[in-house]
């Protein structure tokens, strides 16, 4: 395994993890719908991951992978959290456009 | 463990008195502060046979930032705590024949506010010390704002951030002296021993300095005082100015002279003038003044501006002169305040205009406020006048001419005192008086309690000086040395 | 002076209940007065003092002049190296100040049961007198300047007490605020005083601070000041100018209080005070010529005042004052023991005539005013003679009290200056004029007064008019302790004051002594120019009939200023009192609620608008919060690795 992961060099999965993190920040910055900002975050989420992978292989630290599961439950959970709030968001302002919610300010 | 047992029995008896129910509050707390009294008593025996040195108790607490639960009473900290312990059943006991509503909250605050003042007076730690002095405010914080007058709310926040303000400069100060001390400790001995450069103590001067002159107050940080003590429930009032205002002078003398001398050495003589320009400054306010509570604030004001100049004055006399006072004006001024009470409690009435001929009809209660009057206006034979003595010579050996400024205390205080006990309770009986009561049982026992003690330790004030003279002389020495 | 310090116990005891049997009556009418039936309480209140009188009268026959008792009965305030005693001391100067006090003090009491008697405070009021005596006592016996500073506060506030002793008249309370607040300006130049000696000498024992004042020179700046400070609280006690107005105030209280406070004891204290402090003064030169011209002063201008005053006791009041100055003028001399002579015979005389102004306003039901009065001397006769046997004492005609003492203090002031002789001389004569205006609008001519009064005039009972008679006797007789040289007599009250006031002659410049022929000029001029102001009285107020015009009548410029006592009190309220009360209001005003707390509100007003702007930046669109949460991340990155 750790073998076929080092077949491509590091720096390839600094940038690729940097790209996709950086899609998803855009992402999260430039839509509006709040399904695909939750999508977008978890893209986030996952380059991370992708980073945290490489680099347990490369160092031979087992660590990096266990913080890859712990990140994989804490997405999941937020995911289950967040589109349980868009549900009963979209029941009450029918949908899930961001701008719609502005009344939390002042 | 006797330290121990002080300082806990009245955070349990907070505790226990909370427990019990608004019926038996207020007898609860009368009798747990007596027990509280008795203990002191014992403490002071204790004291005594150990030939007058200090009581510690120590114990690791936090190691790291390296904090310590240290507590330690020399003949300073002894009087401070005798002082509070002598005038909380007092206060309580100017309570009873009172309606106070949910009063197991309020004498639970006292209690409370005892612990946390017995705290300050003996905690040895800079932060053990810094945390009493913040859980003195939160007591007297509720007492103020839950049953206090109608313009209750914006005034006590005004006396809460302004204290809090300059807690908050004493904590960053006590940070800076935790760095600056070479084995990094908080504890009293070693900040005494360790002095720092004193090109640092200069601004470390000042964040103590305005921490104690809010509390104190010393002009011009002194313009929470008055509506606070007028709005303030006047146990509240008594509290505040009567061994919370201590806290202040009393930390002067412990931790600020001893520890940062060269920065005492540097704006010492600004901040006795300021104490000076107070005395003059608060005396001459109070004679025009008609709130009878405003006015009493005020005399506080030039009362203890006087008791820090002493200290400033950095010499045994005046600081001599300050221990004494300190408890002569907390007993005068409890006193004075709760004749304020009686009066608003019968006639509802502060403004002394409006007041007058109650001699008429309270010969007791007349005879009584006199006495704590004379006692305010420091006449000869009573606590004040000795005070005053060492505090003006202790001032006089700084500088004449303060001296002779400081000492027009003597003449517009009999001014404003006499201007006062005149509307109040001379001359003929106006409607609002005419119905007065003479004193009830507690009100005679506690004003006569308050008057004998005037006169007894002002002629026989030498207990206290000796109590107090092998503690100050301590800290005079590091006060002085260069 | 300390050689002498009698080591004998035997005169501990009386020494100590001096002071204690007053207190005694104090504590007891004082705690069980209201308990008590009226007639005891007064009793005790006499009898102790009575009792203070006889220990003081064993005292001065058990005690040799030149020895003195000290008892240090605790060690008061203690700081550092220093400690003040709680002490007492007797000697020759105390002892003749415990007699007059004890003794008239007495006789006072004794009047007051009488003049007293269906007064509401009569406990009250003995509670007082007693507790002032006891004052006093401490005062004269005290051994250190801070024991008699204990004394010299007390009375101040027996007097207060006293003054206002009718405290539902404000008017009454003003004065005995006015006396209190006055006393106290003095009393603060006394503290000063006292911390002046406490800090250069170490201490505050009379014979410490003699003995190393001593080491100094003549008028050393050091001296100088401590006897100005020491001088200003005896000019605010003893109502010398500038601090008199107090004092014709204080006629408010009751007539004994007057008498006894207000005329024979509390107000010679300034007196007893420099004359204990001789030696310093004489050190002072300078000093002394303050006290001088302050004494002569007030001697001439108070006198003035009394020429005008329609009121019985206002009258007595100035003429007080006058005397007063006239005693300080002999201590400005250096004529220590003829000041207390004449403190001693003044006691004696202006007691009397005290008392004798309270028979008569007792006769007339509280009426006062001299205008209102005559023709008194058929009816009250007993008041009438004494009244008289004391103005000729005062007036200075021989063989009265009086005389003696001030012909004495004259031929000193003729000795050194004959200028202040003769504006002394002025004085004295004004004194007999007014004097005896007094008398014979008085008790001379026709009642002036309603019918309704005139049919209750009546004598005083017995317990009023014994001391009266008493005292009358002691103007006439008192003056022979004190029997000029020239006339070949020894003069026994010098001689016995001799021991405290000779540790300062060495200090003082040698007078050179009047011829024989020169003394007895001077005698012959005093008696004739005192009679010569008597004669004028009574052709102006018997032979012409003249009056004291009535309050609403237009006078000359002079003569309205004099009535007015020369718009002093007015003076001092523009100057002092106003300005105070307009500083207050300012402070108050200006300062507390404008500069200060408009400074911590500023400072609160500042932090609420930091919130109202800042806040809205929370717009509500979480794009934008996102995009802000991004924008701060890249910042901190580009800051953390290029910057």
């Amino acid at each position: 395994m750790e073998n076929t992961i080092q077949t491509i060099p590091q720096n390839w999965y600094l940038l690729l993890s940097a790209f996709l993190f950086c899609i998803g920040v855009m992402g999260v910055l430039m839509r509006r719908n709040a399904i695909i900002i939750l999508m977008c975050i978890e893209l986030m989420l996952n380059s991370v991951n992708l980073l945290l992978v490489s680099f347990s292989a490369y160092k031979g630290n087992s660590d990096g992978q266990v913080f890859v599961f712990f990140i994989m439950v804490v997405a999941a959970a937020e995911v289950a959290v967040g589109l349980a709030l868009l549900m009963s968001i979209y029941r009450n302002v029918a949908s899930t456009d961001i701008n719609v919610l502005n009344k939390l300010k002042w | 463990m006797m330290l121990l047992q002080l300082l806990f029995l009245p955070l349990l008896a907070s505790l226990l008195i909370f427990l019990s129910g608004n019926k038996w509050a207020s007898r609860l707390a009368l009798g747990l502060s007596i027990v509280e009294l008795v203990l002191t008593w014992l403490t002071y025996q204790t004291f005594k046979q150990g030939g007058s040195e200090m009581l510690t108790f120590f114990q690791e607490w936090i190691t790291n930032p390296k904090i310590s639960f240290h507590l330690g009473m020399d003949g300073l900290g002894l009087i401070m705590v005798a002082l509070t312990n002598f005038l909380v059943p007092l206060i309580i006991l100017s309570t009873f024949n009172r309606n106070i509503e949910n009063s197991r909250s309020y004498f639970a605050l006292i209690s409370l506010m005892q612990f946390a003042l017995i705290g300050v007076f003996i905690a040895m730690d800079g932060m053990l010390y810094y945390i009493f002095w913040e859980l003195a405010l939160i007591p007297i914080y509720f007492i103020a704002l839950r049953w206090g007058g109608p313009n209750r709310v914006p005034v006590t926040l005004k006396f809460f951030i302004f204290t809090l303000a300059g807690s908050l400069l004493m904590l960053f100060g006590f940070i800076m002296l935790y760095w600056y001390n070479p084995n990094h400790s908080f504890d009293i001995r070693e900040l005494y021993s360790n002095v720092i450069c004193s090109c640092k103590q200069g601004w470390l001067f000042w964040l103590f300095f305005l921490a104690y002159a809010i509390k104190i107050p010393i002009i011009p940080f002194h313009t929470w005082q008055a509506d606070t003590y007028k709005e303030a429930p006047t146990q509240g009032t008594m509290l505040l100015s009567g061994i919370m205002l201590k806290m202040g002078t009393y930390s002067l003398i412990r931790w600020l002279l001893p520890i940062l001398p060269a920065g005492v050495a540097e704006w010492g003589p600004l901040a006795i003038t300021l104490c000076v320009i107070g005395i003059v400054y608060a005396s001459v306010i109070a004679i025009m003044q008609r709130d009878l509570k405003k006015l009493l604030a005020y005399s506080s004001v030039a009362h203890v501006g006087l008791i820090s100049a002493g200290i400033f004055a950095l010499n045994m006399q005046g600081l001599q002169g300050s221990v004494v006072q300190m408890v002569a004006h907390g007993i005068n001024v409890v006193g004075l305040f709760f004749c304020a009470d009686i009066i608003l409690n019968r006639t509802q009435s502060l403004n002394i205009d409006g007041l007058g001929g109650i001699r008429n009809v309270a010969p007791q209660f007349n005879t009584l406020f006199m006495i704590v009057v004379l006692g305010s206006v420091a006449l000869p034979l009573t606590n004040g006048f000795i005070g005053e003595f060492l505090l003006l010579f202790g001032v006089y050996a700084y500088n004449t001419w303060l001296s002779v400024f400081a000492g027009l205390t003597i003449i517009l205080g009999a001014v404003y005192m006499l201007r006062m006990f005149q509307r109040v309770m001379l001359g003929n009986v106006s409607d609002t008086t005419s119905a007065f009561q003479d004193l009830m049982w507690n009100e005679r026992l506690v004003l006569g309690t308050i008057a004998l003690t005037i006169i007894v330790t002002g002629i026989y004030p030498k207990p206290i000086l000796d109590l107090a003279a092998p503690a100050l002389e301590v800290i005079l020495n590091k006060a002085t040395i260069k | 002076m300390t050689e002498n310090i009698l080591q004998d116990t035997a005169l501990i005891t009386p020494a100590l209940l001096v002071p204690l049997l007053p207190l005694i009556g104090f504590i007891i009418n004082g705690l069980a007065g209201k308990r008590l039936p009226k007639s005891i309480t007064g009793w005790i209140a006499s009898l102790a003092v009575l009792g203070s009188f006889i220990c003081s009268v064993s005292i001065f026959n058990a005690l040799d002049a030149t020895n003195s008792i000290n008892i240090d009965l605790f060690n008061w305030i203690t700081f550092g190296n220093t400690s003040i005693a709680f002490g007492l001391q007797v000697d020759s100067l105390t002892t003749t100040m415990l007699l007059v006090v004890s003794g008239i003090g007495f006789l006072i009491h004794l009047y007051s049961i009488g003049y007293m008697h269906d007064d509401e405070g009569f406990t009250r009021f003995f509670t007082y007198l007693n507790l002032f005596i006891f004052f006093m006592l401490i005062l004269i016996m005290g051994n250190n300047y801070l024991m008699m500073f204990i004394g010299w506060e007390g009375v101040g506030l027996c007097s207060y007490l006293l003054i206002g002793f009718w405290f539902k008249n404000d008017a009454y309370n003003d004065a005995a605020k006015k006396a209190f607040v006055m006393n106290r300006i003095g009393d603060l130049g006394f503290l000063l005083g006292m911390f002046f000696m406490l800090f250069h000498f170490g201490t505050l024992d009379f014979d410490g601070v003699a003995n190393a004042a001593a080491g100094l020179d003549s008028n050393h700046i050091l001296i100088v000041t401590i006897t100005l400070l020491l001088f200003v609280g005896a000019m605010g006690k003893s109502a010398q100018i500038p601090l008199y107005t107090w004092l014709p105030d204080a006629m408010a209280g009751p007539t004994p209080v007057s008498a006894l406070i207000h005329a024979a004891t509390m107000v010679t204290a300034g007196i007893y005070m420099v004359v204990r402090s001789n030696v310093l003064f004489a050190l002072a030169p300078h000093t002394l010529d303050v006290v001088l011209i302050t004494g002569v002063a007030t001697s001439v201008f108070a006198a003035v005042i009394g020429l005008m005053q329609n009121d019985i006791k206002k009258v007595l009041a100035y003429s007080t004052v006058s005397q007063l100055g006239l005693m300080f003028a002999a201590l400005g001399l250096g004529a220590f023991s003829s000041g207390m002579f004449h403190v001693v015979t003044h006691a004696f005389f202006k007691a009397l005539l005290f008392l004798g102004s309270g028979s008569v306003i007792h006769a007339l039901h509280g009426e006062q005013d001299i205008r209102k009065m005559g023709g008194l001397g058929k009816y009250i006769k007993i008041t009438y003679f004494t009244f008289l046997i004391g103005s000729l004492a005062i007036s200075g005609i021989p063989p009265f009290a009086g005389f003696f003492s001030k012909d004495e203090i004259l031929a000193k002031a003729f000795e050194q200056n004959p200028l202040v002789w003769g504006i002394l001389s002025i004085s004295a004569m004004m004194t007999a004029f007014y004097m005896f205006r007094l008398v014979y609008l008085t008790f001379n001519g026709n009642f002036r007064g309603t019918e309704e009064t005139k049919k209750h005039i009546h004598e005083s009972p017995a317990i009023m008019t014994t001391p009266l008679v008493i005292l009358a006797i002691l103007s006439i007789v008192g003056g022979f302790m004190g029997l000029p040289a020239v006339l070949g007599f020894t003069h026994r009250f010098a001689a016995y004051l001799s021991h405290v006031t000779d540790a300062s002659k060495e200090f003082l410049p040698h007078a050179h002594h009047l011829s024989h022929a020169t003394e007895y000029a001077l005698i012959a001029t005093a008696i004739i120019a005192a009679i010569a102001a008597i004669l004028y009285a009574r052709n102006q107020y018997v032979s012409k009939g003249n009056l004291p015009v009535s309050d609403e009548q237009a006078l000359p410029v002079l003569q309205k200023a004099i009535v007015n006592k020369f718009y002093v009190d007015e003076l001092y309220d523009k100057l002092f009192v106003k300005p105070i009360q307009v500083l207050s209001e300012l402070f108050l005003v200006l300062v507390d609620k404008l500069i200060i707390d408009l400074l911590v509100n500023a400072t609160a007003w500042f932090v609420g608008l930091t919130g109202r702007t800042i806040r809205l930046i929370q717009t509500g669109n979480t794009g934008f919060y996102i995009f802000a949460m991004v924008s701060g991340m890249i910042i901190l990155l580009v800051i953390r690795l290029f910057i």
